[in-house]
């Protein structure tokens, strides 16, 4: 489109303004990192283990989600029955299930005293042990099987049903189809998701904390916290926070290179006909691998669920203190989220194409950044002028916000896009500018992603333990961090309520956000 | 006087040269084949396009730099002319205060415009409750209370049957006439130049010629109308 009579330089300032703010929370804060590193710090061995293992797991963790995931989006895409919304629905669930409360869960059924090592002793075998590599491998995979099936059951879905047609009417079973249909959609679907997966797990903190540590199973996100928490060097801090960005920075590059799908495609439960895998075989294998991936999935949750809610009404008074924390926290955040999201939003769906794309680029800056490197380059900018701990808050607000920034722009600009495609004319030749139009026009249009974005945001920044972690005293910490506590201490019953209250919290907020209050004004 | 001097809209693969002059009060059809730019023309003069090279001017005034809104121009789209979260009379007040802060006086000019429009009582409707028909209403209502001197119709009514096209055409004419508002009407449909338009633009060959008679230009049209017309 041919550029207006006035250019839209007012639009692009406004959607300036929180570009540059994230660039100060991102390349600013590694900025910070970087010239505290060249004062001091070297790494030991024991860091380049961290960095081994980092990787190893990371390409376990992204290879047994996406390969797992092909069986289960392919029974959840040829199939119909019913809860099948329901099952596409769970499976979006993990991305706000706060990572503590899931690690919880999983200790409930794999841990020592869980349900599987009593099968295990009932049955006279020895019993296994999830700390380590492996717990920290399912665990992720516990979070990036249902997201990396729901990118697949996207890519499934996009194939044309006429396609399946086609091949119903020349007679193609189901290793046709797979040869003919299905095997090019996964060979470019797949290394797309893999990667997405695979940079999620290079940033792993609160997983690696409650299930790896050790020399054998330190990532370098953890590392980074042990060398600032406990041995406050903050030379080798600030040299692994390099070492962390340098990595999630080479995965990104390469990930851009192969395009990754997005994670909130509407449309799931569309249904496609299917002819060529009617047979009763192919019907009993599908039904297994989906009730062995929901069992995986709800096992753990229902029963932290069982233990947590009888210690939930005697919760002592510090868990109690944490949750009001942490939902202030969580609004906080939520609130800039959407503050730095949305004028972004509108700027560069506004913004002729160059511009556009360059403010798109610089919005997904905060998926190559690791957390931890954001929240001690937020310490050594701040110390000067505070105290890190009346800080602690604030600063994890902040850092959520600018974490959640990537997922919020994704759902809010095909609305912004489509608001000004439609609109954007007519409000231009009515004079609809400024304040005016957002109130008339913006927030009208794009209440329904607003509230969803607010709502992931929101949930994401209630469970998260990551920042929180580097700064708090006990009278700062979130309930993530609480929690954390007491299963450090042990206190195992009310670890199960807190977690309880945590996983309630989380989804209530985001339920309430997307969904409370009235529906969607208008048309 | 609306005049293009020498007004040339550049891009990619389209370029298209203007230098014509409307007499204010005027009502003029503009006509041509599909993919002439005959909409890239009521978007210059709107302001969504910017010129490569000459001017617009209206009285002698270069609004070529002005920003859409600032524009003495109101602009009826093929579609989406309303807001479909507002209510009839708040997409009609629009047109008074764009931030819809409206005294008394303001809603009571709103409804009479409404009135004028044939939609009275119609107010607190949203578009989805309205037709077709009346959404042009609205619309309509709207340019009027804006009171623009010039009127830009971008084919607003083709989705309507030609009756409701006819009357609306008919419902543009009275209140063009009554505020001395000089419109200006792309269409494809010869009928209708020739029912609502003394005088019609053709837009062909990269090329907007100045105005010729309607009748004169149909009976006896130059090759490339000929074409479009098939005949």
């Amino acid at each position: 489109m041919a550029g207006r009579a006035q250019p839209v330089s007012r639009t692009l300032a406004v959607g300036g303004a929180p570009a540059a703010l994230l660039l100060l929370l991102t390349l600013g804060t590694l900025g910070a990192v970087f010239l505290r590193a060249r004062a001091m710090g070297s790494l030991g061995p024991a860091d380049w283990a961290a960095v081994r293992f980092t990787l190893w797991q990371a390409l376990l963790s992204a290879s047994l989600s996406t390969l797992l995931a092909v069986p289960v989006a392919r029974a959840l895409a040829r199939r119909s029955f019913p809860g099948r919304g329901l099952l596409i629905a769970l499976l979006g669930a993990p991305f706000i299930l706060p990572v503590i409360v899931a690690v919880m869960g999983l200790l409930a059924v794999f841990g020592r005293a869980g349900v599987l090592n009593a099968g295990l002793g009932a049955l006279g075998l020895p019993a296994v042990s999830i700390y380590g590599l492996q717990g920290v491998v399912l665990a992720h995979v516990f979070f990036n099987l249902p997201l990396a099936t729901r990118l697949l059951v996207q890519a499934w879905l996009d194939i044309p049903a006429e396609r399946f047609r086609l091949a119903a009417s020349l007679g193609m079973g189901p290793s046709e189809v797979a040869r003919f249909l299905e095997r090019p959609m996964l060979r470019s679907a797949l290394p797309g998701i893999f990667l997405a997966i695979f940079l999620i797990c290079l940033t792993s903190f609160a997983v690696a904390l409650t299930l790896g540590g050790g020399p054998r199973a330190t990532t370098v996100e953890l590392a980074i916290y042990q060398a600032f928490r406990f041995d406050f060097d903050l030379g080798r801090a600030a040299m692994l926070g390099l070492l962390q960005v340098a990595l999630c920075l080479a995965a990104s590059v390469v990930a851009i290179g192969v395009a990754a799908p997005s994670a909130f495609g509407a449309g799931l439960d569309r249904r496609v006909a299917r002819w060529d895998a009617s047979s009763r075989w192919l019907k009993a294998q599908d039904a297994t691998i989906l009730l062995l991936t929901a069992g995986f999935l709800l096992l753990p949750l229902a029963m932290i669920t069982l233990r947590g809610l009888p210690a939930l009404p005697g919760l002592p008074g510090p868990v109690w203190a944490a949750s009001l924390r942490s939902l202030l926290v969580a609004l906080a955040s939520a609130t800039l989220t959407l503050l730095l999201a949305l004028p972004m939003a509108l700027a560069i769906a506004r913004a002729r194409p160059a511009p556009a794309r360059t403010l798109e680029a610089l919005a997904m800056l905060p998926l190559a950044t690791s957390p931890l490197v954001l929240g001690t380059g937020l310490f050594l900018l701040l110390r000067p002028y505070a105290d890190p701990a009346t800080l602690a808050l604030p600063v994890t607000a902040a850092a959520n916000a600018t974490l959640a920034l990537p997922f919020a722009l994704r759902i809010l600009l095909p609305a912004a896009r489509t608001c000004e495609a439609d609109f954007g004319r007519l409000a231009d030749s009515l004079d609809l500018r400024g304040l005016a139009r957002l109130r008339l026009l913006t927030l009208p249009r794009l209440t329904r992603p607003l509230r969803f974005a607010g709502g992931l945001a929101a949930a994401l920044s209630m469970g998260d333990l990551g920042v929180i972690a580097l700064f708090a005293d006990p009278e700062t910490a979130t309930l993530p961090l609480q929690l954390y506590r007491l299963m450090a201490a042990y206190r195992m019953a009310d670890a199960a309520g807190a977690a309880v209250l945590l996983l309630g919290l989380s989804f209530a907020l985001f339920w309430i956000i997307d969904r409370g209050g009235h529906p969607n004004a208008g048309s | 006087m609306l005049v293009l001097e020498g007004a040339t809209i550049s891009q990619t693969d389209f370029h298209l040269r203007a230098d014509l002059s409307v007499a204010a009060g005027e009502r003029v059809a503009i006509i041509g084949p599909s993919g002439a730019g005959k909409s890239t023309l009521l978007a210059a003069i709107a302001g969504f396009v910017s010129l490569s090279g000459g001017r617009i001017l209206w009285q002698g005034q270069n609004i070529s730099g002005l920003h859409p809104g600032a524009r003495p121009v109101s602009i009826l789209f093929q579609d989406q002319n309303l807001f479909p979260h507002l209510t009839a009379s708040e997409n009609v007040g629009l047109g008074l205060r764009p931030d819809l802060r409206l005294t008394a006086s303001d809603r009571s000019r709103v409804e009479a415009a409404l009135e004028r429009t044939g939609l009275g009582g119609f107010g607190a409707r949203r578009p989805g409750a309205l037709s077709g028909g009346q959404q042009s209403r609205v619309a309509l209502a709207r340019a009027l209370l804006r009171d623009r001197p010039i009127l830009l119709l971008d084919e607003p009514f083709a989705a309507l049957g030609p009756a409701l096209k006819a009357e609306m055409l008919d419902l543009v004419g009275t209140i063009a006439a009554q505020n001395g508002t000089t419109v200006l009407m792309v269409s494809h449909d010869p009928e209708d130049a020739r029912r609502f338009a003394p005088r019609t633009i053709l837009v062909a060959d990269g090329q907007a010629f100045p105005p010729a008679d309607t009748a004169a230009l149909f009976n006896a049209p130059p090759a490339a109308l000929a074409a479009y017309l098939g005949n």
